[in-house]
């Protein structure tokens, strides 16, 4: 279906008003020249209340996440890319293969129409290429200083294969702990991004989805990945530190095999940062069954963003509901969960 | 990264801590006083590694932990007046004084900004001309020539609003004070190897002269601290205690002059009050009156007050040594990394934040 | 109580022709780098040398010799068997 104005004449202001979140003329121009211009597809296109979508049959998976990353684009990444990928990873860490998406904005008066409009197309952009469309939406503005500048809330829903069982109940001794590539990017990445932090060369977001690779896994191996996670805010650490303690049980982690990229490690090092705290985009943790490890270590390797996967531990019951750290050096430590966030030091 | 894998080598280290467990023959109490020590020793599991006559205690070197609550009180009071931005390192933010912490002030609508380098609060004071930047100066021999170098360069660009409050701190006199207290039981010092770097290892020699202490300087990877824990067994096993440069690579005994110098410029040593330790005499820094409008304590108003140390806390023997944090009744009970009460869980690199953190139960 | 870690200089900049404007250099670890001062160090670093890095600023030059000495020395250590009194305080210490 055609838009009924163009993006020249959405764009005619070069800063978003007031006006644009009335719903009336302005608000119009936004959704048709703006929105369904990058988001085109049928069901947007229909522009009722609600959307409406087949019935896909078995299990659904439903998330919501808000997105208010500061600053809005960074190296390997922007507001828009994360707040599609991080819905559809909440999604896929239960086993689902993403069908729809919702998109909220809440638009701070003045943010300039360029900068929406680069959003709106990196969204599309991610969209595509994670194979889901936005099917409907919402538009807000709020008055300057009330916001800033923009926030992003997508909720997404998708359809759980028949054999998947997914659950930190599912964990069982032995098990061994997987993580899909080298940890810490985001993170660090936000973080050096702010004034007098900033550090330069081999810095960048991992955002990513992550459906495909959960797809290779659960069709080979469906049964045998027993727990997902994405350690996203918290990092790895407060991650595994939860699946422990619903499991009950001890997760053993050998810090050598945890993928760490030179820069990243070096940024942490230098602040004085723990990269098992620091927020991942693009990768997740997978605990399954010991004896299929080979086979879905290699599954995870065989798609571009596992390609980095390693076995990074086991599970084990010598401490109970406790995360279980051997250092580089050969010592051993507890991984607490994170208490705040991760602040860089000079002490 | 070169000069820092090949010190955490996993061989190297194990066969370091065999050739420890075959040297040591009695109980070697080691009290290291640099929080990043401390730190090192938790992330990367030495304590576990050691064998058991060698026992670690940590001391007061955490710049953090040992600034009184009044101190981070007159700051924070600071931070509300009006069309002023205060500026401190990252690890300050969230330490509650007698009540607030900076962040807590930042919630209220304060304007406060983390920075990496002072350089940076420089940089903020250049971009806000109509705002006061006001820095808290905090850090031991190490941090302060950082600051006094921001501040002569504040000079040369006729900053003017741009100052510094002063509570930094000097490592050697807390040291004599710990060693004058008799409760204290420590065969050995592992010595501060980045303070070392400004002071020069020879800065500890009145330790081995007047206390008969034995002392290593030592880095802050797994090597070095093992090479350094041998260094102070042989010492205390032989009774010949000197001072053992461990840290070669970056310490020399006569130090970085040009830093000291440099901070001489800018900083006169005065007396000075330590959470959980008390007044030591010598052991702080004021701003020269040459440069008082940098200073301050000097150009605004403050008031500055005593706060009375927490009821039950440890913290004061946990700084010497005498205690361990779960010796402490409010210790992962009331105090904890959230809700800190005592100096040693509010800062990170805190004797007891770090127990916390990095878990009490793999202790031996 | 000090974070500091060692970079190698990349860059050394010299800013301006104003002689009391301090020089600065680019440092790198693991292809991370960023620019810090060079007020504090006691001689000036060439391309290639490692400085040790604590809150924007150099505090000094990493000695490469000594370090060669210092790992040497750890090597000894962990390869002694004996138990005897470690002897590590000689060839220790810079010139």
């Amino acid at each position: 279906m055609a838009a009924f104005c163009t993006r020249e004449q959405a764009m005619k202001e070069k800063n978003i008003l007031l006006d644009h979140g009335s719903g009336g003329l302005a608000a119009g121009e936004l959704i048709s020249g703006l929105f369904l211009e990058y988001l085109d597809n049928p069901v947007l296109a229909r522009m009722e209340d609600a959307a409406v979508l087949d019935n896909p049959g078995g299990r659904l998976a439903f998330s919501t996440d808000s997105y208010v990353v500061d600053p809005l684009f960074f190296a390997g990444g922007d507001i828009g890319e994360l707040a599609v990928n991080g819905t559809i990873n909440d999604l896929a860490m239960q086993g689902a293969t993403p069908l729809a998406l919702s998109l909220g904005l809440i638009i701070e008066e003045g943010l300039e129409m360029e900068v929406l409009e680069r959003i709106i197309a990196s969204i599309a952009r991610a969209c595509r290429y994670a194979g889901v469309e936005v099917v409907t939406g919402d538009t807000k503005v709020v008055p300057r200083g009330k916001a800033d500048r923009i926030f992003i809330n997508t909720s997404g829903i998708g359809v759980v294969p028949e054999k998947a069982d997914i659950g930190a109940n599912r964990i069982r001794e032995n098990d061994v702990i997987l993580l899909s590539g080298s940890l810490a990017g985001h993170g660090i990445t936000i973080l050096t991004s702010r004034a007098g932090l900033q550090v330069e060369g081999g810095l960048a977001s991992d955002t990513r989805p992550l459906h495909f690779l959960v797809q290779r896994l659960l069709a080979e191996h469906g049964t045998a990945v027993h727990a997902m996670r994405d350690p996203t805010r918290g990092g790895l650490g407060t991650t595994l530190a939860e699946l422990a303690r619903a499991g009950g049980l001890c997760m053993e982690i050998e810090e050598r095999d945890i993928p760490l990229r030179s820069a990243v490690r070096a940024a942490c090092e230098l602040m004085g940062l723990d990269p098992l705290y620091l927020a991942n985009e693009g990768k997740c943790v997978v605990i399954a069954a010991p004896e299929q490890a080979k086979e879905i270590l290699a599954a995870m390797r065989s798609v571009e963003e596992g390609k980095n996967s390693r076995i990074i531990g086991r599970v084990t019951r010598q401490y109970p509901g406790r995360v279980v750290l051997t250092t580089i050096a050969g010592g051993r430590r507890l991984v607490e969960p994170l208490t705040g966030d991760p602040l860089p030091r000079i002490c | 990264m070169k000069h820092i894998d090949e010190y955490r080598d996993r061989e190297m280290v194990q066969s370091l801590c065999r050739q420890l467990d075959k040297t040591v023959k009695q109980p070697v109490r080691i009290m290291e006083v640099c929080g990043t020590h401390t730190m090192s020793i938790f992330r990367h599991g030495i304590r576990e590694m050691l064998p058991a006559p060698v026992r670690l205690i940590s001391g007061p070197g955490c710049p953090v932990c040992v600034t009184p609550a009044g101190t981070i009180d007159a700051f924070i009071r600071l931070a509300y007046r009006d069309k002023t931005i205060v500026a401190t390192f990252g690890d300050m933010i969230r330490v509650p004084g007698s009540g607030q912490s900076l962040a807590d002030a930042r919630a209220a609508g304060c304007r406060v900004e983390m920075v990496y380098s002072p350089m940076d609060a420089l940089v903020l004071a250049q971009k806000n001309p109509d705002a006061m930047v006001v820095f808290f100066s905090i850090g031991f021999e190490t941090t302060t020539p950082t600051i006094a170098a921001t501040v002569l360069e504040a000079a040369r660009l006729e900053l003017n609003n741009f100052c510094i409050f002063p509570a930094n701190r000097i490592m050697p006199p807390p040291l004599a004070a710990l060693m004058e207290d008799p409760a204290l039981e420590v065969d050995g010092l592992l010595c501060p190897g980045h303070v070392s770097v400004i002071t020069g290892s020879e800065a500890f020699r009145f330790l081995v002269d007047d206390y008969g202490l034995a002392c290593a300087i030592g880095g802050f990877e797994p090597a070095d601290i093992l090479l350094a824990i041998l260094a102070l067994v042989g010492q205390v096993q032989t009774g010949q205690p000197d001072v053992e440069n461990c840290y070669g690579r970056a310490v020399t005994p006569a130090g970085n002059q040009r830093a000291r110098e440099i901070a001489e410029q800018v900083f006169i040593p005065v007396d000075s009050r330590w959470r959980g330790l008390g007044m030591i005499p010598v052991s702080g820094l004021a701003v020269r009156p040459e440069f008082a409008r940098f200073d301050a304590t000097v150009r605004l108003d403050i008031e500055g007050h005593e706060i009375e140390e927490p009821k039950g806390c440890l913290c004061g023997s946990i700084l010497k040594g005498i205690h361990e944090p779960p010796d402490c009744p409010l210790f992962g009970t009331r105090c904890t990394p959230a809700t800190p009460i005592g100096p040693c869980m509010v800062s990170a690199e805190g004797t007891c934040a770090a127990w916390q953190r990095y878990g009490g139960i793999l202790h031996p | 109580m000090c974070l500091a870690i060692p970079m190698r200089v990349i860059e050394i900049q010299k800013g301006s022709d104003d002689l009391l404007v301090p020089p600065v250099a680019v440092v790198d670890a693991g292809g991370m780098h960023r620019e810090v001062r060079l007020d504090l160090v006691d001689r000036m670093p060439e391309v290639g040398d490692y400085l040790i890095i604590h809150a924007g600023f150099a505090i000094n030059c990493l000695d490469a010799e000594n370090a060669e000495i210092n790992l040497r020395l750890m090597r000894e250590m962990a390869e002694k068997g004996d138990g005897d009194r470690p002897v590590i305080r000689k060839g220790q210490q810079r010139r």
